[in-house]
């Protein structure tokens, strides 16, 4: 069961393909790349998060620049607390899986996210026993992201790669699954496989 | 398992199966000429290795190739983008069906599934395809990269006609003469060896001149040795059993035609020979040799109708023949049928050339001697059709430089090339050792019932011997990259599939020993009559 620190935010707004979270914490999204988790009744979802943003509350409010007179920038955050009420992060993270029970399934579950759901960071024994298969790759490849997938493809698999003992043959286990996958498309593996080192 | 090497991709019968290697599996690790059994559905494959090539999943690869600096993208790449593929002539199915299962191995009638798993053969499945040594099979060596022994089946080996094939230097001679020390011990028949540069009988020399034994050393009581030259074999302290001599009355006719080539006879002279034969009869060549520069003599010719020129050619001829040291006007003996008399004993027989290295006595003697056995084997084997008495035993001869005896010229006319078509019937096989097998007549090659080739390069000779194979294109591609050494190809008759071997070590203390030792039931016979001589 996953601890209340590894709690990262609460889903804002949800579909079968993906979910937005706010953060709790102003700047504590959790990395590119990294895999997190929300609750449905009986089943978890899977996410990896693909895009991160911080902005103002309010939509048409853009933060003003404060600093003029300011030392240094901790000095603007002392100066304006009102500013951290303000400002907010949010998340999107892609959904890759889900769990029934013990099962676990690398495709996409029957409902999306539930609004207001908690999100929370997945630990390393989760996120090593997620990628045990590679089979959530394809999808990663098929998104259509507002951030490159190759930037994100690599980002996932550093992160994941770091869950296991021996991440030099986890990355060449998920390179030649990417190998396979993208057989038509070199230009895009190299570009992957630079990425992963 | 560990030695997976891949799964079936495609293939046809004909073509053999593609295997692409799994990415764990290296390339370079594999060898043509390597067993694998193929895990099918229904039925397990046993097929050689005959191609191994490069294969790229996107042609791109090819056209902007990866930084291979990088091992990153290199370890990712193969086995996925890249990778190696075998190409695979199944030949054999072991195990699975019924027929199999009771009956051996089976020759292939389909091709694996697809995806089916290919795996090195294990030793035993190399065993239960070539046999295991017994008192009728004969360890001749190994597979390439193996410890198992392939084993030929003697007695079937000798019910045809064979043929040793390889460039000079690549260890025909010492194949030759461990087979016919399988002959020997494990086939029913007897040997007559025509020994041209006398390496079979007592002692040969290794490449590196180094003596190793022969079989009179390692098997006195079975082998004799003949010779046509006492005084070399004297100085090279070689025992032997008989001197062959051989008197002009012996030489008959069918003898010369033989000679044509070597002796440089016309085709007139030759019809002359017979002219002659009816004209003095059986001293005819003594006759003819000694007929004077006369008036008698143009008369005789003309009476006869020899043109003088083609006389004279004959008379150089003849000349040739009467120079051979050997040769006498009578022979004190009967050189055939002292053969025969220990041939009958089972007793192989190896008659040495000594220094009569010469191509005119050589096939001057060999042919004679087989003509003459021959005749007497046709005649025991009519008789025991006929009466139903024993038959003879059977024999094989062995002779060397067999493209002059059996060139398509005259492979019609000589006995041999009668014996390499038909005498399987009569008991006489030939053990042909040559290194220019295209140089033999394409249907006596094609009557051959097991061929033994070690490395060929010209493409002519390579095509000779595997002419009407199947596979043959696969085939030869595992012949022509034979090393040099102690390697041969075998296929034919007395193997289940062709194969790749690693000659067995000749000439070592051990592997006398080897050869000589006695099986198990003769060892326990001998002691049995120890004991009985004994205590009486």
């Amino acid at each position: 069961m996953a601890e209340l620190t590894d709690r990262v935010g609460e889903v804002v707004e949800a579909s079968s393909t993906d979910f937005v979270a706010q953060c709790y914490e102003l700047y504590q999204s959790p990395p590119l790349g990294s895999l997190v988790k929300t609750r449905d009744e009986q089943t978890d979802l899977y996410g990896i998060v693909y895009h991160a943003t911080t902005g103002s509350l309010e939509p048409g409010r853009r933060a003003v620049a404060r600093g003029k007179d300011e030392a240094s920038e901790e000095d603007i955050y002392r100066s304006s607390p009102q500013l951290l009420k303000l400002l907010k992060s949010e998340f999107s993270a892609l959904v890759v899986g889900h769990r029934v029970g013990d099962k676990l399934y690398r495709y996409l579950p029957p409902k999306p996210a539930r609004i207001h759901g908690f999100v929370y960071q997945c630990n390393l024994e989760e996120v090593k026993e997620f990628s045990g298969s590679f089979d959530f790759l394809n999808i990663l490849i098929n998104a259509r992201l507002p951030v490159a997938t190759d930037e994100i493809l690599a980002a996932t698999l550093r992160q994941m790669s770091q869950s296991h003992e021996d991440s030099h043959s986890f990355l060449v286990a998920a390179g030649k699954e990417l190998a396979v996958l993208l057989s038509g498309q070199l230009n895009q593996l190299k570009a992957i496989l630079g990425r992963l080192k | 398992m560990t030695d997976r090497l891949g799964i079936v991709v495609s293939g046809s019968l004909e073509s053999g199966v593609d295997v692409k290697l799994d990415g764990a599996v290296s390339v370079e690790d594999m060898a043509v000429g390597r067993y694998v059994t193929i895990e099918g559905q229904k039925q397990r494959f046993f097929g050689m290795i005959t191609d191994i090539s490069l294969g790229v999943i996107d042609q791109k690869l090819t056209l902007t190739p990866p930084d291979v600096a990088d091992s990153f993208v290199g370890e990712v790449l193969t086995g996925t983008s890249t990778f190696g593929t075998l190409h695979v002539s199944p030949y054999l199915t072991i195990g699975g069906d019924v027929a199999s299962l009771i009956e051996g191995p089976q020759p292939v009638k389909t091709v694996p599934s697809h995806f089916s798993v290919v795996n090195l053969a294990s030793q035993r499945d190399v065993e239960l395809v070539f046999g295991k040594e017994d008192e009728k099979r004969f360890y001749v060596g190994t597979p390439l990269d193996m410890e198992t022994k392939i084993c030929l089946d003697l007695p079937e080996l000798v019910k045809r006609s064979n043929g040793i094939f390889g460039k000079s230097g690549t260890g025909k001679t010492f194949l030759t003469r461990m087979l016919l020390i399988g002959m020997l011990q494990k086939s029913a028949g007897v040997n007559l060896i025509f020994d041209m540069h006398n390496e079979y009988g007592w002692a040969g020399t290794s490449e590196g001149g180094r003596s190793v034994k022969a079989l009179k050393q390692l098997f006195p009581s079975k082998v004799a040795v003949f010779t046509l030259d006492e005084e070399s074999s004297r100085r090279r302290k070689v025992s032997t059993d008989f001197v062959v001599r051989i008197g002009y009355d012996e030489i008959e006719p069918e003898d010369m035609v033989l000679l044509r080539q070597t002796l440089n006879l016309t085709e007139p002279a030759v019809e002359a020979i017979y002219q002659l034969r009816r004209k003095f009869g059986k001293s005819w060549l003594q006759s003819a040799s000694d007929l004077p520069d006369s008036e008698e003599t143009s008369e005789l010719l003309k009476e006869l109708s020899i043109h003088e020129s083609t006389f004279q050619n004959l008379k150089r001829g003849l000349a040739t023949i009467g120079r051979l040291p050997f040769i006498e006007p009578h022979a004190p003996d009967n050189a055939v049928q002292r053969i025969l008399e220990y041939l009958d004993r089972g007793i192989n027989v190896v008659l040495e050339f000594g220094r009569y290295t010469d191509i005119t006595a050589y096939i001057l003697v060999a042919n004679l001697l087989t003509r003459r056995i021959h005749a007497q084997y046709r005649d025991r084997m009519e008789k025991a059709m006929g009466e139903d008495a024993a038959r003879p035993t059977p024999l094989v001869i062995t002779i060397e430089e067999a493209h002059r005896f059996l060139n398509p010229e005259i492979a019609s006319q000589t006995i041999f090339g009668t014996i390499a078509r038909e005498m399987r019937k009569y008991n006489v096989t030939l053990l042909v050792i040559d290194q220019r097998p295209s140089g033999i007549d394409a249907e006596v090659m094609s009557q051959m019932g097991t061929k033994i080739t070690c490395l060929l390069d010209n493409e002519r000779d390579i095509d000779s011997v595997l002419a009407g194979v199947s596979g043959k294109s696969a085939l030869k591609s595992v012949l022509a990259r034979l090393e040099s050494k102690q390697q041969a190809l075998i296929f034919g008759h007395a193997v289940p599939m062709p194969v790749v071997i690693r000659t067995r070590e000749y000439g070592s203390a051990q592997s006398y020993r080897d050869f000589t030792a006695t099986g198990p039931a003769e060892s326990k016979e001998q002691a049995e009559k120890d004991i009985e001589e004994l205590w009486g």
